[in-house]
């Protein structure tokens, strides 16, 4: 492959700088993505100190993505939110006075209440004031993550699963199975998301993280389908893929070494996206009383709380929903970034 | 062009019963029993509550249910609530409100998104563009129940421009819901525009309208413009579709009793009749729009034909 980096990128860098931080790069991403053939040749190269190195699109995308201070922005509050998910009890000490409050119930620090303080409004001691219960609301928006994080991850994780099992067949068989998983996938466009999910959700009297997530699996899948069906379709024909074939190589090889590789960056970026797009919706359907049932903690429940009292304590609705745009706001940024980075035509 | 407006609608068949059925299998799964849902302080005896079954077809098996529902749509029957008001009524009485908040919510997202999407379109990196850029990425990030009630706040209670909730100062009282509604597909139109704009100026038919002396506002409008608005005609179509289906978020936080906020009360209310009737209607209008806009391609763009 050429030595030319794509127009853009570092250009004031030194020459000599820009070889070493390519060199770098080579490194790092060698060893985390392909462990065998590429860690090898890019020791090679780092060795005999050879100036020719092997461009993966992701390894391009990394270096351009690391330049980018957008990128880092939201990928910095991306680990913030996963912090915070996976310890909130940590960051409600940030305020020290929440955290005390709060605290007088070590079993679940966002459930202890003091009624004489419902509704109270935000204050130097309590950022974000009380609920109406009288709950410190810094506090329950923290320990609100975790839910909307495990219901991201964990829809969209499966939903790609799903993608790309059915996206493989439909595109790579083609016929039969294609226009099976093609017409499937025309039904669950035509059920209108919000009204089947306020249906599907409402048959089931108890409804925690696993019966919402199932239920935003079974809608979502349609649309990472379609991208991967469409990106090997478009994989199937190119020449590496006959020359492949041409020597023997299994199906499944020729999908797993050739194709999918190459085909399934759109879907990484729409399932980055997706990842909000579904937090945003497990949020609505827990604001129309459909969602998570208290007392779990989550954002859109929060919203729901505050709806009668939006006019005399508006920052019921204001954390969380600032919480949830900002969260919602990270994936968007981050798909956009990715789709930017993967996509040669636009550098 | 009739042969592939029969084979459209020959395909769009079995999407049509695949749809419905999910949906009416689902209310079937809904747990509790409706008749004895009905009754009051005074139980309903046990062969009044048997006629009853037997007139909304509750003993049958789910596919001979969804067979006898499926057989009264041909004749324009869909089904009955359970205090025996047909739900064709309701929707009668309610989609025409949904419809005008739909066209209101159309109309906003359409010609800002478009505006939007053009003047970022044709100067590529410009301020107008980068602004465009920023603000639909903040748009799209707030869910529309926050940015329903902010809005409602702000604009309704603080400053007053907009009544708050109902529907009682007619085409007034639509314009926030709408501006609500239609916030997100606002967003992907104007992206839309922007995006397909930016490609085809880059094409050689620009360059060869420019290069024999058209003015700006011809290659512009009669060359680029029309090429690029065939992604955005399909999905203002498809929009129009999920649009006239009801919207259950907004129409709660603003009160407006439309098919979205029926659909709501009766999934509350166990009148199933009315969700189902109401969904399979919306499935229609989707299944419908979708054709439309497959047809229209052939109108904007000469080069797509139906054989």
């Amino acid at each position: 492959m050429s030595d030319q980096r794509p127009a853009g990128g570092a250009d004031t860098l030194e020459p000599d700088d820009e070889e070493a931080a390519r060199q770098e790069d080579l490194l790092l991403h060698a060893a985390s993505t392909q462990p065998a053939a590429g860690a090898l040749s890019a020791a090679t190269a780092a060795e005999g100190g050879v100036s020719e190195y092997q461009a993966s699109l992701w390894g391009d995308a990394w270096r351009q993505l690391r330049r980018k201070p957008l990128f880092l922005i939201a990928a910095g509050l991306l680990v913030l939110f996963v912090a915070i998910a996976l310890a909130p009890g940590v960051f409600a000490q940030v305020c020290n006075s929440c955290a005390e409050f709060a605290n007088q119930d070590p079993r679940s620090p966002a459930n202890f209440a003091d009624l004489s303080r419902s509704v109270e409004t935000p204050s130097a001691q309590h950022w974000f004031g009380f609920d109406i219960q009288g709950r410190d609301y810094f506090t329950r928006v923290l320990y609100g993550t975790r839910v909307s994080l495990i219901i991201g991850f964990l829809v969209v994780g499966v939903d790609v699963v799903i993608a790309l099992i059915l996206g493989c067949i439909a595109g790579f068989y083609g016929r039969v199975f294609d226009s099976i998983i093609g017409r499937g996938a025309d039904i669950w466009f035509a059920l209108p998301t919000t009204l089947a999910g306020l249906v599907f959700l409402s048959v089931l009297d108890n409804r925690g993280l696993f019966q919402v997530s199932a239920v935003l699996i079974f809608l979502g899948w349609p649309t990472l389908m379609r991208l991967m069906r469409s990106s090997v379709l478009a994989g199937k024909e190119a020449d590496y893929v006959q020359a492949a074939r041409a020597l023997g190589a299994s199906d499944w090889r020729i999908l797993r070494v050739h194709i999918l590789p190459n085909g399934i960056a759109p879907v990484i970026v729409y399932a980055t996206i997706s990842v909000g797009i579904i937090v945003s919706a497990e949020a609505a359907l827990s604001f129309l009383g459909v969602g998570l049932q208290l007392p779990s903690i989550s954002w859109g429940l929060m919203i729901a709380d505050s709806q009668g009292r939006l006019l005399s304590s508006p920052h019921l609705l204001l954390f969380p929903g600032a919480f949830l745009s900002v969260f919602v706001l990270c994936f968007i940024v981050l798909g956009d970034q990715l789709r930017d980075a993967l996509d040669p035509r636009l550098r | 062009m009739g042969r592939y407006v029969a084979r459209r609608l020959l395909q769009a068949i079995p999407v049509f019963f695949g749809a419905t059925f999910i949906v009416f299998a689902m209310v079937y799964l809904i747990p509790g029993d409706p008749i004895r849902a009905l009754n009051g302080e005074r139980p309903i005896s046990e062969s009044a509550q048997a006629v009853l079954r037997d007139r909304y077809n509750l003993d049958d098996p789910l596919v001979v249910q969804y067979a006898k529902y499926v057989g009264g749509l041909v004749t324009g029957d869909f089904g009955e609530t359970f205090r025996g008001q047909p739900v064709w009524d309701i929707i009668k009485e309610k989609f025409p409100v949904t419809a005008k908040l739909a066209l209101a919510a159309f109309i906003f997202e359409g010609v800002l998104g478009l505006l939007a999407g053009i003047l970022a379109g044709l100067r590529r990196g410009s301020f107008m563009d980068n602004l465009v850029l920023v603000s639909t990425t903040f748009i799209v990030a707030i869910p529309v129940f926050v940015l329903g009630f902010v809005a409602q706040l702000v604009l309704g209670v603080q400053v007053g421009w907009f009544p708050i909730a109902g529907i009682q100062e007619g085409w007034y009282s639509y314009i926030l819901p709408a501006m609500v509604l239609g916030s997100l597909s606002l967003v992907y139109i104007a992206r839309l525009t922007r995006t397909s704009l930016v490609e085809n100026l880059r094409s050689d038919y620009i360059r060869t309208a420019e290069a024999k002396g058209l003015p700006r506002r011809r290659v512009v409008g009669r060359h680029a413009l029309r090429n690029s608005l065939i992604p955005v005609v399909t999905f203002l179509g498809v929009d129009l579709g999920t649009l006239m289906a009801g919207a259950i978020i907004t129409e709660g936080i603003f009160n407006i009793p439309g098919v979205g906020r029926e659909v709501f009360l009766a999934v509350g209310s166990q009148e199933y009749a009315v969700v189902v009737g109401i969904v399979t209607a919306g499935i229609l209008i989707f299944i419908l729009m979708n054709l439309v806009v497959d047809l229209f391609y052939a109108v904007l763009d000469p080069r797509i034909r139906y054989e």
